[in-house]
């Protein structure tokens, strides 16, 4: 399957904005986040299709994943 | 009080009471700046400090700029601009909260930050600021932690409170201490060239749920610090809510986070509906690169 992978703020560093990704069928959000090198701590927010979603969501065909870092600072 | 409401009638111009006037009358009668202030805006007499702002906030709204009472919790990067920004608007009360002294390695974004206030509390150099900026502005300083256990007492009386912390955990004491208390909240966050914000009303759990992946420590602020800019941009966001939170006026950043980032020079808005409810995203960004192809 085709998914599109969004990064956003420091998760583009050395990696990129958007990309296009050919998977397994079913692939769940860990799965990419991990293999981009992010850790579960470092995880804002997780939309899937522009909805909220957690890391335990498997993905299909022609679906989007954007992932932005958690920001808390003042 | 007859004698003052005539004297300050008597030297506006236009509607528009001159700071000589306001400190004369001060001065002569041995009130504060602040019953001189609102008497002057009880009256319809604006004074001249906020005229350039005449034809957006009327004399009616300044005052009740003035009878609002806004909590800042935390006053370094965020709370420094926010506190500063509410001052030349004339909020009549800034109830500030932060434990901290100044360091060195606040002086590159921490607005009343010096070389000589090094060592001294935030929270005084913000109350001294506060008293050069806008004399009729009173600021309690209340150097402590914020944290569920003295929130409701730090937040007594308050119309919106202000998220300018920097611990997470702390963030979300504040929100439920909001909650509890029907106090409207903005929240505000930075982290090197990023940041967002968000406004969060009675009922809502918007802060919560920016939070929900969240287990312990930091975010990116961690490694990148805070440059001198992010923490300005955000701090005039969030007093622009509280501004219209005070004055019931526009379009609040409630049930949506604005996302923030100054590298890629790109803002994105996140929806935090109830769960039920379909979230549209890509956002507008994203909308006009897929125009452009």
């Amino acid at each position: 399957m085709q998914v599109t992978v969004k990064l956003f703020a420091t998760f583009r560093n050395g990696r990129f904005k958007v990309t296009s990704q050919e998977l397994t069928e079913g692939t769940g959000c860990r799965t990419i986040v991990l293999g981009l090198g992010l850790a579960e701590e470092q995880i804002g927010v997780v939309l899937v299709n522009g909805r909220h979603a957690v890391l335990d969501q498997l993905l299909h065909e022609g679906d989007t994943l954007a992932l932005f870092p958690l920001v808390g600072g003042g | 009080m007859l004698n003052l409401l005539e004297f300050l009638q008597k030297s506006s111009v236009d509607g528009l009471l001159p700071w000589s006037a306001q400190l004369d009358a001060v001065g002569r009668l041995s009130l504060s700046h602040a019953v001189v202030e609102e008497i002057a805006l009880v009256s319809r007499l604006l004074p001249a400090r906020y005229q350039r702002n005449r034809d957006m906030i009327s004399v009616a709204e300044q005052l009740q700029l003035f009878r609002s009472r806004i909590a800042v919790i935390g006053c370094g990067g965020l709370g420094g601009y926010i506190i500063e920004e509410l001052a030349r608007l004339g909020i009549g009360q800034i109830v500030a909260v932060d434990p901290d002294k100044f360091e060195e390695h606040n002086l590159n974004r921490q607005l009343f930050s010096t070389p000589a206030n090094l060592g001294r509390a935030k929270v005084a150099a913000a109350l001294d600021r506060v008293n050069e900026v806008n004399p009729a502005v009173k600021l309690i300083p209340v150097r402590t932690f914020f944290r569920a256990a003295n929130g409701r007492e730090l937040l007594q009386g308050v119309t919106v409170a202000v998220d300018a912390l920097d611990s997470i955990s702390c963030r979300l004491e504040l929100a439920e201490t909001c909650a509890g208390m029907d106090i409207p909240m903005v929240h505000g966050a930075i982290g090197g060239w990023y940041g967002h914000v968000a406004t969060q009303l009675p009922g809502d759990t918007t802060v919560q749920s920016i939070y929900r992946n969240w287990v312990e420590g930091k975010g990116i602020e961690k490694d990148l610090g805070n440059p001198a800019f992010t923490p300005a941009v955000v701090a005039g966001l969030q007093v622009a809510e509280v501004c219209k939170l005070v004055l019931g006026r526009g379009e609040l950043l409630r049930r949506r986070k604005l996302s923030i980032d100054l590298l890629d020079m790109e803002m994105h808005e996140i929806p935090y509906h109830a769960p039920a409810e379909v979230i549209h995203f890509p956002t507008r960004e994203i909308e006009q690169e897929r125009a452009a192809g």
